[in-house]
């Protein structure tokens, strides 16, 4: 019997990936807490094996022994759905992340725009958990991480399209293929294309923080106000989904962060390029993610708009104007 | 215009003062202690519930069976009682129970005993199950230290 190796490639990659984002969102857990920990001068987890490393094996094993509650008075289809929808997108998304230059599931020619897609998906997921769940907590939740949502993606879009101009393409494995050869060649230091590269990469790291619903910004779980926003009405292994797809998330943000500003799967001085260098960076920009929820205190929801429609926007306005003057010039 | 770059840069230069801050904290030794694995030293003053001095000479406990602990007691949680035996002087202790569901750690019978016979322990773990664990028969604990 003849199987065309393509698919076998292709449901190798559909296990890499989900083994792959499973594990690092059990294991993000464990980082978060463990670094959580160290920052405020405590061990954290260590009882659970060495340095508690099977602290998420125990954490999932407890969430699934857990009785899945659907409440009285839910949408019983959309209730159950949410999770999915969040966690999802944030799987499809990996197919079309180059994790070196032979690494990648589909080299999409239009790679960007599809993972772009893909992560406004996760927005409509929540949004339907916090409708089903008919909770008055988790609606005024949803209706926050709209706002947020649609708020952070006009300075993400725009700060992508400036790359995208700059790169003239979509094709992620090409973005990268631009930045090899040194940090120099990097796009957060592409001084030639605009001086404001490194501002450009902040505006989108703030921007990928929000739209994961990370803290500072996590108004989908404000959990000083709302309960636990979105995630009240769920339990068991329906939170525990809502909460890997999370990290996943984050994990694909640190992944089109790496890709876009900085070089991909490129060695800084130029030595040995590989997927190596790759999860060096992702996992140093998820170190930063994680490093931030436990520095600062929660904005509030008008701070947050604030931040964004006054401050972001514009900047990342400017930036697109100088550089196509720039592209234009030059 | 001016006002509003200065306000943007000097609050991201502030967060990355925060970011930082943390950072320096997040290479520093743990300052926790593991607690069931690790415990700190008991302060020399610490008020736990009574216990019988030994008599270092005799091996036996320094009480004289006087009863003022007994009766300083404001929450009669102390049962005292003794013996006269043959070739002894004074009155030989036979029982000594501390009620300490009752006991209010007061320290009025530490203070009210003149032998110095009665002390405060250093011991904290006293989580248990059933109430009857805590009417404490002070003489076997005495006699299970030795």
């Amino acid at each position: 019997m003849y199987v065309d190796p393509e698919i076998i490639r292709l449901l190798a990659f559909l296990i890499g990936v989900i083994a792959f984002a499973a594990l690092n969102a059990a294991y993000l857990v464990w980082l978060e807490r463990k670094e959580a920990a160290h920052i405020q001068r405590r061990i954290g987890p260590k009882e659970v094996g060495p340095f508690g490393l099977f602290q998420p094996l125990v954490d999932g094993i407890k969430l699934m022994t857990k009785q899945l509650i659907v409440p009285a008075g839910v949408d019983p289809v959309l209730f159950k759905i949410a999770p999915i929808l969040v966690m999802v997108p944030a799987i499809m998304s990996f197919v079309t992340i180059p994790f070196s230059d032979t690494l990648v599931a589909r080299n999409l020619d239009i790679g960007l725009l599809a993972i772009f897609a893909f992560a406004s998906v996760n927005v409509l997921g929540l949004l339907l958990g916090a409708w089903g769940s008919r909770n008055k907590y988790a609606v005024i939740s949803a209706a926050r991480v709209v706002s947020q949502n649609v708020a952070y993606e006009i300075p993400m879009l725009v700060t992508v399209v400036t790359l995208v101009m700059i790169s003239g393409t979509m094709n992620l494995s090409k973005i990268v293929g631009l930045q090899m050869g040194g940090f120099w060649h990097w796009n957060i230091f592409n001084f030639s294309a605009s001086p404001l590269m490194p501002v450009a990469f902040l505006i989108f790291f703030v921007c990928m923080l929000a739209e994961t619903n990370r803290a500072p910004f996590d108004m989908a779980e404000a959990e000083s106000e709302l309960v636990a926003g979105a995630f009240t009405e769920y339990s068991g292994m329906g939170f525990g989904v809502f909460f890997m797809g999370e990290y996943a998330n984050i994990v694909i943000g640190a992944s089109v962060a790496t890709i876009l500003f900085l070089g991909g799967w490129d060695c800084p001085f130029g030595l040995f390029p590989g997927v190596h260098w790759f999860l060096i960076k992702m996992y140093f920009l998820i170190f930063t993610v994680i490093w931030i929820r436990w520095t600062y205190p929660r904005t509030t929801f008008y701070g947050l708009l604030n931040l964004s429609w006054k401050i972001l926007i514009p900047i990342s306005f400017v930036n697109l104007i100088l550089t196509s003057a720039m592209l234009k010039v030059f | 215009m001016i006002d509003y770059l200065r306000e943007i840069i000097s609050g991201t230069w502030s967060l990355f003062v925060g970011l930082g801050i943390t950072i320096r904290y997040f290479f520093q030794p743990v300052v926790t202690v593991q607690y069931p694995h690790e415990t700190l030293p008991m302060t020399p003053r610490f008020r736990g519930h009574i216990e019988l001095v030994k008599d270092e000479e005799t091996g036996e406990p320094k009480c004289i069976v006087c009863g003022m602990c007994q009766k300083a007691c404001p929450s009669n949680c102390i049962t005292v009682n003794g013996e006269k035996r043959e070739g002894v002087k004074g009155k030989v202790l036979t029982e000594y129970t501390l009620d300490f569901t009752k006991c209010s750690l007061c320290g009025l019978c530490v203070e009210s005993c003149t032998p110095k016979a009665i002390t405060f322990s250093k011991d904290y773990n006293l989580a248990g199950v059933r109430k009857e664990a805590y009417i404490f028969d002070l003489k076997k604990r005495l006699e299970a230290k030795n």
